[in-house]
This record gives C-alpha cells, sequence and structure tokens, in this order.
C-alpha cells in the first residue's frame, strides 16, 4: 500500500494537512494565553460602543458619538473610494504609457521608458510623501488662494469646486438622469430593423444632462470665510496624494503588462489587418487590444489587488483610510489590538476576493467572446 | 488534656518556625522581583523610549540618545548596574508602546505617555511616577490672530494618531459646541511638514511635545502658543508590568531621589564636595552614608549617590532637556519643585 505512489502522495498530504492544522491550534493557543495574561477578553461587541473621535473626511454623515460600527463603514469606504479611483486612473493611464512605449517615435517610446523605470525603481510610500509634502504643500495658504476658471479655487487646503446643490426636483430628476444615462449602452446595442441603433442613442446623453440639470436648484460657489474656504465641494490633498501615489506607481507596472500582452500578438495579425486596409489606429483597437485584453487580465487583477492593499499606506499622509482610524485610533481608545487586526486583515481579504472574484468573471467573459 | 498539650506544642512549634523564617528574612530584606532579576542577569536595563522627539528622546548628531525620558532610564540603569551606560533604548511608536511592554520585550516604558485610568485597569500596567506635567497646548501661527483656544471653532489642527489628543479635542468640541477639525497623521515629521505648509492651522500635542514642535519649524518665532489647555492636567511618566511591585517601587523611587536631590541643593558638580564634609541626617541617608535605603530597594546603598553625580538632579536634567539648555526654552511651571510654585513634590526620607 504505502509503496503505491498515489496512496504515499495522499499520506504525505495528511501529514502537512496535521502540521498546518498543529500550527494553527498553537498559534491560537498562544493567542488565547496572551489575552488572558493581559486581563482582557475577546469580542467585537465593542463595534456597538460610542467612539469618541472625529473623521475628517467621509462620504456618508459622521458625528462623534456614533458608534465603532458606524466608524467601520465610514472607513472601509474611504478605503474603497480611493482604491477605486486609483484603479480607474492607474488603468487608463497604464494603457496610455503602455502604447507610448511601443510607439515608432523615438521620443515618445523613451518618455515612456524612463517614466516606467524611474516610477517602478522608487518605492512607493516615499512616492507618497513625495506628493503630499513636495508637491501639494507647495501650494499657497487660504487667503491666496488660486482663483481658477469656473469659480474653482485652489489652495494648500485642497482643490474646491462649486458645488450643484439640489433643488425641489432633484429627488426625480437625479435618479431617472443616472438611470438613462446608464441605459445609454444597451440602447446602443439595440437593433432596429436589423441595423443597430449606435451613435442614434447619443440624444439620450442630452436628455440625461437635461434631467441633471432640471435638479439643480442653485450653484454654491466656494467662498473665503474666516480661517478656512466655506462652501462648494472640498476635494482634500490627503486624497489627491494617495491617488496620485496609487495610480501612478501601479501605471508603471501596467504599462509592462500593456507592452507584453500587445507583443504577444502574433505579428501576423497587425500584417493580415494592414494588408486588408485597416488603419494603423484601427489596427490597434479592432485587431490588437482585443486579443491582448485576454493575457493582460490575470496579471492586471493582480496589479488591482496590490493597489488596494496599498492603500492602508494613506495613514502616512493622513487620509482616514480603515487602517489609519483602525490601527490607530481605535486600538488605541479600545486596547482591542487582536481584534481590530482581525478585522482589518478579514475586510481587507474580503475587499480583494470579491475585485478578484469580479476579474476572474470578467477574464472567461472575453476569453470565451475572443475565441 | 492531651488535647490541650498537643495543641499547645504545636503552637510553640509554629511560632519558633516563624521567628526562624523570619528572622533572616528581616536581616537580608530579599527583594523579589522577577524584572530586577533579569536585568541584574542581562547587565543591561532594555528602556522603551520615544522614537523621537526633542525635549523627551531624541538621538542627536552623533547618535547619542538625549532627553528627559533618556535620563530617566539611565538613571534606573545607573541606580541598578552602577553604570548609566548599561542601557538598551527601544523606540517605541504610540501604537504599539503598551504592547511591548505588557509582552516583556522591555523592562519599562518611559516614553512621555500620559497616566490614565485606562492603562492602570485595562492594560494592567502600574504608573509609578509622574515625570513631567503638562496639559494639551495647540500652537497657531501668529497671523491668524487667534489668542484663545475658543476662537478655534472651524479650524483645521494636525495632531498625531493613536493618543488621548483625539478625545481631548472630541470632548472639547462638545463641551463647547464648536468645532475644531482635527488631521491625524502617524509620523511627527509629516505632522509638523504639514502645519508648516499650512494645511493646518495649528498643532497640538502635550506642552512638552508642542515646544519640541516650533523648534522643528521653518520659523518658529511665527508660532505662539495659546494659553489654555484642554483635558486637563496630563501626567506623564514610566510604566511598568503589574504584578512586580519591587520593580514598580524601584522606578518610582528613582523618580524621588532625582527630586530629593533638587530639594536638598545638591548637583551634579558638588554632589562628592556635600559627601565629605555633610552632617545633615536627611543628605547622609540620600547619598547613603546611613540606613539601608538601597538595600531595601534591591540595589546598593550608593544609588542615589550614582544618580546625582552621574545624571544630576530633576532641575539639572530639565534644564538641559526642556530649558534653556536644551534649546526649547519651556519654564518649568507645573514641572517646579512643590516649594517653588510647582506640582513636584515626593514622600519624605526616612
Amino acid at each position: 500500500m504505502v509503496r503505491r505512489p498515489s496512496s504515499r502522495a495522499r499520506a504525505a498530504q495528511w501529514l502537512l494537512l496535521g502540521l498546518v492544522l498543529a500550527a494553527a491550534w498553537y498559534l491560537g493557543s498562544q493567542a488565547a494565553s496572551n489575552i488572558a495574561r493581559r486581563h482582557t477578553t475577546f469580542g467585537f461587541g465593542f463595534l456597538f460602543d460610542q467612539t469618541n473621535f472625529d473623521i475628517p473626511f467621509r462620504l456618508i454623515p459622521w458625528q462623534v458619538g456614533d458608534t465603532y460600527g458606524r466608524a467601520l463603514l465610514v472607513c472601509v469606504l474611504n478605503t474603497l473610494l480611493v482604491s477605486a479611483m486609483s484603479i480607474v486612473a492607474a488603468t487608463l493611464l497604464g494603457l496610455f504609457v503602455g502604447i507610448m512605449r511601443l510607439s515608432a517615435n523615438w521620443l515618445v517610446r523613451n518618455l515612456a521608458l524612463w517614466f516606467i523605470e524611474l516610477v517602478r525603481n522608487t518605492p512607493q510610500l516615499v512616492q507618497i510623501i513625495f506628493w503630499y509634502v513636495a508637491v501639494l504643500q507647495t501650494l499657497p495658504g487660504p487667503r491666496q488662494s488660486i482663483a481658477l476658471p469656473g469659480g474653482l479655487l485652489l489652495n494648500v487646503r485642497g482643490l474646491y469646486l462649486p458645488s450643484f446643490e439640489p433643488g425641489a426636483w432633484a429627488g426625480v430628476a437625479w435618479p431617472l438622469a443616472f438611470v438613462v444615462a446608464f441605459g445609454i449602452p444597451s440602447v446602443w446595442r439595440l437593433t432596429w430593423r436589423g441595423l443597430p441603433l449606435g451613435p442614434k442613442s447619443l440624444p439620450l446623453a442630452v436628455v440625461a444632462f437635461g434631467l441633471y440639470l432640471a435638479g439643480i436648484d442653485h450653484i454654491d460657489y466656494p467662498l473665503l470665510r474666516g480661517f478656512n474656504i466655506a462652501g462648494g465641494l472640498q476635494v482634500v490633498p490627503e486624497l489627491v496624494a494617495l491617488w496620485a501615489g496609487l495610480t501612478i506607481y501601479a501605471a508603471a507596472f501596467i504599462a509592462e503588462i500593456v507592452r507584453a500582452s500587445i507583443l504577444s500578438v502574433h505579428k501576423g495579425q497587425r500584417e493580415a489587418a494592414l494588408s486588408l486596409g485597416l488603419r494603423p489606429r484601427q489596427v490597434l483597437s479592432k485587431v490588437v487590444l482585443p486579443q491582448a485584453l485576454r493575457v493582460m487580465i490575470p496579471p492586471m487583477t493582480s496589479q488591482y489587488l496590490n493597489i488596494i492593499k496599498s492603500s492602508s499606506l494613506g495613514a502616512a499622509v493622513a487620509y482616514p483610510e480603515l487602517f489609519q482610524i483602525f490601527a490607530g485610533t481605535v486600538l488605541q481608545q479600545t486596547a482591542r489590538e487582536i481584534e481590530t487586526m482581525f478585522l482589518l486583515m478579514a475586510i481587507f481579504l474580503s475587499i480583494n476576493l470579491g475585485a478578484s472574484a469580479l476579474m476572474n468573471w470578467y477574464n472567461r467573459r472575453v476569453a470565451l467572446v475572443a475565441r | 488534656m492531651s488535647h490541650y498539650r498537643l495543641g499547645a506544642i504545636a503552637g510553640l512549634v509554629a511560632l519558633a518556625g516563624l521567628f526562624w523564617m523570619s528572622a533572616p528574612a528581616s536581616a537580608q530584606t530579599e527583594v523579589k522581583s522577577a524584572t530586577l532579576d533579569a536585568v541584574k542577569k542581562r547587565g543591561q536595563l532594555v528602556c522603551g523610549v520615544d522614537t523621537g522627539i526633542p525635549g523627551y528622546a531624541f538621538q542627536d548628531s552623533k547618535g547619542e540618545w538625549q532627553g528627559l525620558d533618556i535620563a530617566y532610564c539611565r538613571a534606573i540603569a545607573d541606580a541598578v548596574l552602577g553604570s548609566p551606560d548599561k542601557v538598551k533604548f527601544i523606540g517605541t511608536t504610540s501604537k504599539v508602546r503598551f504592547s511591548v511592554l505588557q509582552s516583556g520585550e522591555i523592562d519599562v516604558l518611559i516614553r512621555d505617555s500620559e497616566h490614565t485610568f485606562i492603562r492602570n485597569t485595562q492594560l494592567g500596567l502600574d504608573e509609578p511616577a509622574d515625570n513631567f506635567y503638562t496639559g494639551q497646548t495647540f500652537m497657531v501661527k501668529k497671523s491668524l490672530g487667534v489668542a484663545h483656544t475658543k476662537d478655534l471653532n472651524g479650524a483645521t489642527i494636525c495632531l498625531l494618531t493613536g493618543t488621548t489628543l483625539e478625545t481631548n479635542i472630541a470632548d472639547y468640541n462638545r463641551a463647547n459646541n464648536i468645532k475644531i477639525n482635527t488631521l491625524l497623521f502617524d509620523k511627527p515629521e509629516e505632522a509638523f511638514a504639514a502645519a508648516d505648509a499650512g494645511r493646518c492651522d495649528g498643532y497640538t500635542d502635550d506642552g512638552g511635545s508642542v515646544a519640541a514642535a516650533r523648534s522643528t519649524m521653518k520659523a518658529p518665532n511665527d508660532w505662539v502658543f495659546l494659553p489654555e489647555t484642554i483635558g486637563g492636567l496630563q501626567p506623564l511618566g514610566s510604566f511598568t508590568r503589574q504584578g512586580d511591585e519591587a520593580w514598580t517601587r524601584l522606578v518610582k523611587w528613582v523618580h524621588f531621589a532625582m527630586l530629593e536631590g533638587e530639594v536638598l541643593g545638591i548637583t551634579k558638580a558638588t554632589v562628592d564636595q556635600v559627601k565629605s564634609s555633610t552632617k545633615d541626617p536627611e543628605t547622609r541617608r540620600f547619598l547613603g552614608m546611613e540606613g539601608d535605603f538601597g538595600k531595601l530597594l534591591g540595589v546598593d546603598n550608593d544609588w542615589a549617590y550614582r544618580i546625582t553625580k552621574h545624571i544630576g538632579t530633576y532641575g539639572e536634567v530639565y534644564d538641559a532637556t526642556f530649558g534653556d539648555k536644551g534649546g526649547l526654552g519651556l519654564p518649568r511651571g507645573m514641572n517646579n519643585l512643590y516649594s517653588k510654585g510647582g506640582l513636584m513634590t515626593m514622600p519624605t526620607w526616612h
């Protein structure tokens, strides 16, 4: 029995499983005895307790005295916001730089190369702090704000945009505008008497924009009042610095993935497309990129996961994301180290598993369509 | 009858046993402390300090540790091991400082940390001695034209995360129905830079740390301290693990020794002369010439003399760190002796 390779392999697997379980049990019992020694208990009941700290930047209403659970939600949304912004921007920038890298023009090609080498070979944390301290903090103070066209104000506290304040109709008009805008791609693909609608669906965009305008009551312009600019919408420099740091770093890696994927498309494909009379831009968008996309997605997924994980570097530039608030303020106020670390790991794990599930689904879809 | 006799004999034996056991104990005054034994065996004190903040603990241009908390670490090492250099300094961040102490990685934590209820109870730590009294202080740019803390409504303040400062501001906001906004940083360097660049209207921390922050600004004279403090009196000081009373006691009395030297008017420079000439019984006890004031703590009787000779009194250390000699120019204020209008006081030395 033991001499049969299959049963030997099975025995080795059982042994490995046993070792893993023993290690887990050992670590668990160590944690338990440490908790007992420190006169503390393990539990997540504190999530229902009242907080006594402020979160400077948030997407949903928050005030001192809300529960730790709500603080968790606020921080998760902050983490998701900067991750999503960075993933979108890094993909576009990476695609652009990756294509530049293959350009026939010497200057364009080498500019892209220098960008990639400079960004890839310096630490990401240094880059984030560079954007924050060396770039954004050289802007003038609130009282010397730079006035940009359209009522925008720029200073060391951030970029202030005029905000569109909702009027009485906004509750109806804005969701409707949203639905119409997101319906455009579906309408684009619809067919009428055997022909796709295509650009004929574009007037819907005007309708959506009209609905959005109809919902606006007035425009709130940012103005200097007291210490700060009041009114309007503030884009804080912490968010911008983290966004820039995550985007540019990931874009350099994505550019190389894009380049490799494009080069992986057989030369014959390009030549065939050119000989059919397609223009170079059409060759790229209709023949090369769709095939390169298939190769691109798995390594892109791991770049996206890296962006999400690296968002915790925001703690260095005062961006209140999950890691900063929970591994800092909450940990200090509740003294629940194991629980907060456990929560952080579990949340990052589920965000990343979710993101990679989404990308795998997309990968399968693209793979099928392309073949 | 035999019952009684048996009982009486047993009682006598027990009494004799008690005498036999207690007699050598009082003669040798065995001090039982796991931490003290470990330090002696290792020949080195492992002291948890701040990662770097002027005044409390920082490394100078030669890589030498300097500061008030550093002087305390050196004093403890001097008392136990006979040399102020037998210390290993471990820089700890505000997030990990208590875990590092609880886990036994360091022997004592002296890291500009506030003594609080939760730290004493829930965290299971002892708070032997307050070595620095302060209050949460605000520093703002002069050009802002703010004179009082309550005028900060609407202002944004830079501060460090993982501290009691956030809670104090939240409490102050609620109590006064105003809104002071906060911006939380992980490390002092980025927080200082953001305040200096004008990202925030001001910076807050305990008084000593704010003085340290001001000394790093591009133009320190453009910054002013607001006169009020919030969050009440902050007593900063040393932390030890609970369950080792003898060690906690030693850490406590090292602090008192540094105060007692100042009360007696002894300095680093005069201690040898005083020792050779003094007839004052209190001074003689302090310098280890009378009594067993070292043995009762588990160290030798010269310990307080050594601390005064090598490190100096509290007043001398303060002057060299926060005072004029240290370059921060922070007045003694609350940290003066009780006899000079401050809060520093101690039990009597007998």
